[in-house]
């Protein structure tokens, strides 16, 4: 449910309740809500708004599973609004609106096999669906996540990767394209991985984030292996504004990606995913 | 007791060979295992082998000026290391190390260039199996190369 549903252009106040930095470029930001719970599904995101300075989309990264009113957000410094974002301290207020778009397709990977793939900060909007994969892990046969980053040092929420791969059943597989220091993992572009990896493609559905052209690869690997286009999802990401499919700069082929995404079933966008004119 | 030809009957590198062509392959076979940290060939050296992993991890390097070696790609269960026996002058173009303990099953690439110029039919189907391999991973590596998760902020500053 919406924080805002009479005017979704309205922005309530959060507190921010904590700041962590997680890269060298990343940073979480724990918001409370002051006006009680805040619900949403795993996949959806919303507009972040740093007053005086502007408004961003950011995917919610938190857990779904308990709605206490307190949101995260995963965000890169990548230009004006996210640097002023990631220079806010506890007890600065943001703005938020949302939550907005499509979700994960958890309901239809019940009694399947799941595979997540996912790049970069990539892994903050699927955060979320691991949450609640956990919390239902009953409902779900084999959960295999496969995550891809830049170097050692940039891998995101690396206590939680550990947790998730040792206290649960989830069969976890980091890789890194650059290894530097001591790190004894894997090397090698995420796609690598999925031969590599162990579940029933007959029977299973493949959860996509990352830049577009990792996505791409990736879509081919699955289906190398086996996963129609009618069971990968992969979560889009353009240039977002209002949120509501008013201002069309979030245009995708026939779409907007804030309203009909940003998560799609990929035989949805398989016609123009890729193509540089769309 | 599972003999040599049934384990590499199951390896996915020859997945669906035909059971002529894996009893050939079995007869230039070995089992061999590398400690942590064991390097398996060297850049240079002779390539009469080649290796389907069966357990552990394997680090494909390459020397570089600024530091010692750079791993460039790992290896695992299920893969299969070394084209350069395939491939004349005959010598490994990196160095490969275990990075755990790694089983694996060694095949005699002299032996097999041999009986590879007698039965073209098994040759052929090698070749294609390694072709495939050198394109996944010239893929990759062309992947790799393109920075993927680098900042973008970064990288239009450039």
């Amino acid at each position: 449910m919406s924080i805002s549903t009479e005017n979704p252009m309205l922005t309530t106040p959060f507190r921010i309740k904590g700041v962590r930095k997680e890269t060298h470029d990343t940073f979480t930001l724990e918001l409370e809500s002051q006006n009680g719970k805040f619900s949403f599904e795993p996949g959806q995101f919303n507009m972040l708004y740093v007053y005086g300075i502007g408004e961003v989309p950011i995917s919610i990264s938190s857990d779904p599973t308990k709605p206490d009113g307190r949101l995260t957000h995963t965000a890169r410094e990548v230009g004006v609004v996210t640097k002023a974002m990631k220079q806010m301290r506890t007890g600065d207020t943001l703005g938020v609106r949302g939550p907005f778009g499509t979700r994960w397709p958890l309901e239809e990977a019940v009694g399947r096999d799941v595979v997540i793939v996912t790049g970069g900060i990539g892994l903050a909007p699927l955060r979320p669906a691991l949450y609640q994969l956990i919390a239902k892990r009953n409902q779900y046969r084999k959960v295999v996540l496969l995550y891809g980053a830049r170097t050692p040092d940039e891998i995101l929420y690396q206590k939680e990767l550990q947790k998730w791969g040792g206290e649960f059943d989830l069969e976890v597989h980091v890789t890194v394209d650059r290894a530097t220091g001591a790190w004894r993992g894997n090397v090698g572009v995420v796609t690598t991985l999925i031969s590599r990896a162990l579940f029933d493609p007959s029977n299973a559905i493949a959860m996509v984030c990352g830049p577009e052209i990792m996505m791409r690869y990736t879509i081919q690997e699955l289906g190398k292996r086996g996963i129609s286009n009618e069971r990968i999802y992969v979560s889009m990401e353009r240039n977002m504004k209002c949120a509501i499919g008013f201002c069309g700069h979030c245009q995708f082929g026939p779409m907007f990606v804030c309203q009909d995404g940003p998560v799609f079933q990929f035989n949805q966008i398989a016609p123009f995913f890729g193509k540089q004119e769309v | 007791m599972e003999t040599l030809e049934t384990i590499m009957a199951k390896h996915d590198f020859l997945s669906r060979m035909k059971k002529p062509h894996l009893k050939i392959l079995s007869g230039c076979a070995s089992n061999v295992v590398f400690k942590p940290d064991q390097y398996i060939f060297h850049e240079g050296e002779r390539a009469d082998r080649f290796y389907l992993i069966r357990a552990g991890k394997v680090a494909i390097e390459i020397r570089s000026p600024e530091k010692d070696s750079i791993t460039i790609d790992t290896v695992g269960q299920g893969e299969v290391i070394g084209w350069s026996w395939l491939v004349p002058p005959y010598r490994w173009h990196f160095d490969a190390r275990a990075v755990e303990l790694t089983r694996a099953i060694a095949l005699d690439g002299r032996c097999l260039r041999t009986k590879c110029e007698r039965d073209h039919d098994l040759g052929y189907e090698l070749l294609k199996r390694f072709t495939n391999v050198v394109v996944q991973r010239l893929s990759a590596t062309r992947l790799q190369l393109l920075d993927l998760y680098g900042n973008p902020l970064k990288r239009s500053k450039k």
